[in-house]
């Protein structure tokens, strides 16, 4: 049972869903991406998604872009990562999010055996697919790790299924096509992508993209076992620039996510 | 059409050796099976091909000429031979894979394209193509590029497309690409990803390999009835490498022929500042391929450097990696200067402006030259004309008699 299993029979047991932020590591500064990850937690977030900044991050719209390449800018290197995912994972269960060539470059054993040290329970791969997922299925079981995979409303049956096997700790069903962003409404493709999956898996269910208040989270709690929630939080950091502002506007949101991942 | 026989690989799933392959989003997979799927059923389409080579035959000006360089040869002590692509409509090889793709979005049903593109060659190509083939057309290029390539922004809104300037990461090529993805990623129901060179996901790379590889093929019918052999090298410039790999796929079973890439050495290798990928990069992942790359410790794409627009790309296609891996391709540098003094020395011998990135290639002519003799017979690709270059080169050269003149 990894830390991310015990979250998930904490959550059904709670009759809710779980909650997952993500936010960059080192965005505005390593300092303040730890404080801004406990701000977070405390007030509500299950699970930490740790973004670990990259030069070309495809599949993210422009505030996560925005956060990255101004991590980036300042400086921000894999090592740094490491130390925030340690950090966040003293609070909570706490995952990367990264593209796959960081990975590589590190070695993935190497980048494993790092990510375990550090507290961290596994990764979330964008732009990886179990396909080409050799590698990293070796090391992340030979560290303990969770494979969390994509899945998307493109994805057929038989992808699904070959997907949802190959992950642990949950599948990640991106709600639109589309990249990262909030979006005023939630997706219709959603609830659909998420039957699908039922149908052929019985891991937790984590649904993201686009998802910013606690209305849409509620909605999306209602199918799914756990609601992500990235550009929204990141918005908070970005749109504050003075750090307690920044932290009480990311409690805020985070107890307005917290509260509707309670279902009815 | 060809006669040679295929290169076997990919394997299925896109890979060359250890390199190639799909790393991209899942949301993204499915359109890239489906392509797979009708690229090969379009193969196998007597009535794909018959209207694929009209086009290029009657529009594109296809097969282009073998053209003996007689003073050229003498200047560089071998026998030269130029395929001459800059014949070609638009004035390149890139005409040969947008034709090819519109023609196939055509099949798949999708009324629009988009694309990348860096100095603006495969925008143009793509917009003439999406003009000609009644769709719709927007090209994402880096904004830096947009400011020092203007009037090929021009030129595509003249024919009809969008061109969205792009403010994010380094504002160039690989940042056009990133974006064009994420509309990609958006669209993908109306939306064909024209991509411009033999990079990428699967079926990218080998879909690109084999739009261009007439390059190669006739190349080597041409030679064999102009010289009665084949030629003891070719040469063509790399930066993504779709001319390339065109090239090369007609030569890939002629083990006597040296199959020579020239990458863009910049202002030198050991400087720093170049797009020479295979010479100087390191295997990792980049725009959904393994392959060599220009990269940092960790992992972060470090921007290119060269006087060429088209080869200034910190990526190489994943078959060149692996033909460079294998050694049946061998891959080298050639610097701004080099590049510029072939440039200057085609001009002045043969009355022909190429390309810049095409004189890179001339370049490594030169090289092998020196070190072949003149029994030598090196087959060298012009990829394209050099029109778009004016303004660079006659600022390299100091061809402006005031300060801001051609500005």
């Amino acid at each position: 049972m990894s830390v991310i299993d015990d979250l998930f029979a904490r959550t059904r047991a709670e009759n809710r869903a779980a909650l997952v932020g993500y936010l960059p590591a080192g965005y505005p500064t390593i300092e303040r991406s730890i404080n801004a990850i406990r701000a977070m937690v405390e007030a509500g977030v299950d699970l930490v998604e740790v973004g670990l900044p990259y030069s070309d991050p495809v599949m993210d719209g422009p505030t996560i872009q925005v956060a990255a390449q101004a991590a980036l800018d300042s400086g921000v290197r894999v090592d740094d990562v490491f130390s925030v995912v340690e950090a966040s994972a003293a609070v909570a269960p706490t995952v990367v999010m990264t593209y796959w060539n960081p990975v590589e470059r590190r070695g993935v054993d190497r980048f494993a055996a790092d990510l375990a040290a550090a507290g961290g329970a596994g990764l979330i791969t964008p732009d990886l697919i179990p396909d080409e997922g050799v590698d990293w299925d070796r090391a992340s079981r030979a560290h303990g790790l969770d494979r969390i995979y994509l899945v998307s409303p493109s994805s057929t049956d038989e992808r699904l299924a070959m997907t949802a096997e190959a992950s642990s700790g949950f599948v990640y069903a991106t709600a639109v096509m589309g990249v990262t962003g909030q979006r005023a409404q939630t997706s219709d493709l959603a609830p659909e992508l998420v039957a699908r999956l039922r149908a052929v898996t019985d891991k937790p269910v984590g649904v993201g993209l686009g998802v910013s208040d606690g209305r849409q989270a509620h909605e999306v709690a209602a199918f799914a076992d756990a609601v992500i929630v990235g550009s929204a939080l990141v918005r908070r950091l970005i749109d504050h620039p003075d750090e307690e502002e920044a932290l009480a506007s990311l409690r805020e949101l985070a107890a307005d996510l917290r509260a509707g991942v309670e279902r009815d | 059409m060809t006669e040679s026989p295929r290169p076997t690989l990919p394997d299925g799933p896109g890979h060359f050796g250890r390199f190639g392959g799909r790393f991209m989003p899942e949301a993204l997979i499915a359109p890239l099976d489906e392509i797979t799927r009708e690229w090969e059923a379009a193969q196998t389409d007597p009535g794909f091909r018959d209207e694929l080579d009209r086009m290029l035959r009657e529009y594109a000006n296809v097969p282009s000429p073998l053209y003996e360089a007689h003073r050229f040869s003498e200047a560089v002590g071998a026998r030269i031979l130029l395929k001459r692509e800059d014949l070609n409509h638009t004035g390149a090889h890139k005409i040969r894979n947008v034709i090819g793709q519109a023609l196939l979005a055509k099949r798949i049903g999708k009324p629009r394209c988009i694309a990348e593109t860096g100095a603006g060659q495969h925008g143009v190509a793509s917009a003439t193509a999406c003009a000609y083939l009644d769709l719709e057309c927007t090209v994402y290029m880096g904004e830096v590029d947009t400011e020092r390539q203007a009037l090929n922004v021009a030129r595509m809104r003249m024919l009809g497309a969008e061109v969205v300037p792009v403010r994010t990461g380094s504002r160039t090529l690989k940042d056009a690409i990133n974006e064009a993805l994420r509309d990609w990623v958006t669209t993908v129901d109306t939306t064909h990803y024209l991509f411009g060179t033999a990079a990428g996901p699967h079926p990218f790379p080998t879909m690109v390999r084999e739009l261009t590889r007439g390059i190669g093929d006739e190349a080597r019918a041409q030679c064999l009835e102009l010289t009665s052999r084949l030629p003891d090298a070719a040469v063509a410039c790399v930066g993504g490498g779709s001319n390339a790999i065109g090239l090369f796929a007609g030569f890939v079973d002629d083990a006597d022929v040296r199959l020579v890439g020239i990458e863009a050495g910049g202002d030198g290798v050991e400087t720093g500042r170049h797009a020479a990928t295979i010479t100087a990069g390191d295997i990792g992942v980049l725009h959904g391929a393994r392959s060599f790359l220009l990269q940092d410790e960790d992992g972060q794409t470090i921007e290119s450097h060269s006087i060429s627009a088209g080869l200034d790309y910190p990526g190489v296609g994943p078959e060149h990696a692996h033909l460079a891996d294998t050694g049946r391709a061998e891959y080298r540098p050639a610097t701004d200067a080099q590049a510029m003094a072939a440039f200057d020395l085609l001009c002045k011998t043969e009355g022909i402006i190429p390309a810049i990135e095409s004189a890179h290639a001339l370049a490594g002519a030169v090289m092998l030259a020196e070190e072949l003799g003149p029994e030598a017979t090196i087959l060298v690709n012009l990829s394209g004309r050099g029109d778009k270059d004016v303004h660079t080169a006659a600022t390299w050269f100091g061809l402006f008699d005031e300060a801001g003149e051609g500005q």
